[in-house]
């Protein structure tokens, strides 16, 4: 049986196509609705965001809830930056409670990058552990050993970094995280599918789903900011002159066209089992981009 | 700090803080000295310093020496490590005791005038598995499966200018041929690994010994 609707559809051998939504840093929640339900019916899965970047933002569990809410199907993010082992539980408990069924297990990103620059960094747990205390939890006890009244059930996932510069300690990484259990992997932001070709090939030994991150960029001054400032981010040189020959206000139109394209290949020469798609602010576009790939024709998502 | 007292003793300590430079004799002279000048110079000053280092002030047995200095001051300047302050207060009550110094890591000297941390002293020690490289101290999230996305030319993504420990901890290991320890997985860490605030209690080793004696 599976845990939600997305862990069917990664047991299929369906080009899987998820999203995420960054949550509004306050209480108007109206243009995340608003995102939500234009993409909930284009995608497989959106994700919440939980703080990204370190910035204080409308939480993860309560964007997921409006997911559920508005009839999508959501992927919990939860990272170990804010909370210990204590919270950590308890909230995995409240999500499965409330059928969010899917959970994306991260480390989380410095405090040091954010808006909270003196607040004390937790990180009482890593993915890896947070993948295995999840596992743990659905085997009927919490992390203290003691017996739930209830054990949850989770499909879970976690980040992989395909373009680092320094990819072995990486690879030791993903594997221990597809030891502990991890069924699909959300990749970082791929700006190069040569690096997305020989991490498959080390990948596709493993019984797991990889989705290709990518990450639609709106300016070659954005790209270069990202680089500079956002983990794990690293566009390389061609894009990024890519985005700076169009002229001014037409870079998020490149920006769309280039993930479209990437999204296409991947897709019509099966490097991998889907897609991630970060708009990073720019969410309202995900079906145009969609549409560009043909990923919408070529494969409806609605039900 | 010093403003409600008027007879200050600024004391230095002769062992770690005076390989540090942070508070020996030197730096306690060099103290003593602005704190005059700045006085002289505001024109207002009440306060009188007097200045005085210990072999250590973490130890009641070199606190003992202390006694007749402190006897006709309102204040006492510690320029010792925290552990100097909490003793030198501990010891004497009705004295108040100020910080001099913020005390802010357990270091190593990398080259003169510049020290770097490496130890947090957390009880729970994995410089075996690490190659002798601390993730709890130099890794920035402190975390023990290996490095986050965030590493980026070596460096951390919380600052760029400093190495990323589990880059070094690879480098290391695999020159070691011990890459092994790596691949692990390493569970939750144990913060009552010992609690706080820490004990260590070796008073059994020491009655072992003078039964031998």
């Amino acid at each position: 049986m599976p845990n939600s609707l997305f862990e069917e559809k990664l047991n299929s051998s369906e080009f899987l196509v998820t999203t995420e939504i960054g949550p509004p840093k306050g209480v108007d929640v109206s243009e995340m609705v608003h995102h939500i339900d234009l993409l909930k019916d284009k995608v497989d899965a959106i994700n919440v965001t939980d703080g990204q970047s370190s910035v204080m933002r409308f939480p993860s569990l309560g964007g997921c809830l409006l997911v559920k809410e508005r009839g999508g199907e959501p992927i919990l993010q939860v990272t170990c930056r804010d909370r210990n082992r204590l919270a950590l539980q308890a909230d995995l408990l409240l999500a499965c409670s409330r059928g969010i069924g899917n959970v994306l297990c991260l480390t989380g990103d410095s405090i040091d990058v954010g808006d909270h620059k003196e607040a004390k960094p937790v990180f009482d747990a890593d993915s890896v552990q947070l993948l295995r205390m999840i596992r743990t939890m659905e085997s009927g006890t919490d992390m203290a050993g003691n017996e739930l009244k209830g054990a949850p059930k989770f499909c879970i996932g976690a980040s992989v970094h395909p373009e680092a510069d320094f990819i072995e300690p990486q690879l030791i990484k993903f594997d221990k995280k597809v030891a502990a259990g991890a069924q699909f992997f959300q990749t970082q932001g791929i700006f190069d599918l040569g690096s997305l070709r020989r991490f498959m090939q080390y990948a596709s030994q493993f019984d797991v789903k990889i989705l290709a991150g990518i990450i639609v960029l709106a300016s070659a001054r954005m790209a270069r900011y990202m680089n500079e400032n956002v983990p794990g981010i690293m566009v390389s040189q061609p894009i990024i002159d890519e985005l700076a020959s169009v002229e001014k206000g037409k870079g998020l139109q490149k920006g769309i066209e280039i993930a479209a394209g990437l999204i296409r290949t991947i897709r019509e020469e099966k490097l991998c089992h889907g897609v991630h798609i970060m708009a990073v602010g720019n969410e309202g576009i995900v079906p145009e981009i969609l549409e560009e790939a043909e990923v919408i024709s070529a494969h409806p998502k609605a039900q | 700090m010093i403003s409600p007292y008027e007879r200050v003793l600024i004391l230095g300590c002769g062992t770690c803080m005076t390989v540090c430079d942070a508070g020996g004799e030197r730096e306690v002279s060099f103290l003593h000295s602005a704190l005059r000048v700045a006085q002289a110079k505001s024109g207002n000053g009440t306060h009188t310093f007097s200045e005085y280092t210990l072999k250590r002030q973490c130890d009641p047995e070199f606190l003992d020496a202390l006694g007749d200095k402190i006897a006709d001051v309102d204040t006492v300047l510690s320029l010792g490590c925290g552990i100097g302050v909490q003793a030198v207060a501990e010891r004497f009550p009705d004295l108040p005791v100020l910080p001099g110094v913020n005390t802010s890591f357990m270091g190593m000297a990398n080259e003169l005038g510049v020290w770097d941390e490496r130890c947090a002293a957390c009880g729970d020690c994995r410089l075996e598995e690490t190659a002798g490289i601390c993730p709890i101290t130099r890794c920035t999230k402190g975390i023990l499966n290996g490095p986050c996305a965030g590493t980026k030319n070596g460096k951390c993504e919380a600052n760029k200018d400093m190495d990323c420990a589990w880059v070094l901890i690879y480098k290391r290991l695999e020159r070691l041929k011990q890459l092994e320890k790596m691949r692990r997985y390493y569970p939750l860490r144990n913060f009552r690994a010992i609690p706080r605030p820490k004990r260590i209690t070796s008073k059994t080793s020491v009655d072992v010994g003078e039964d031998n004696a």
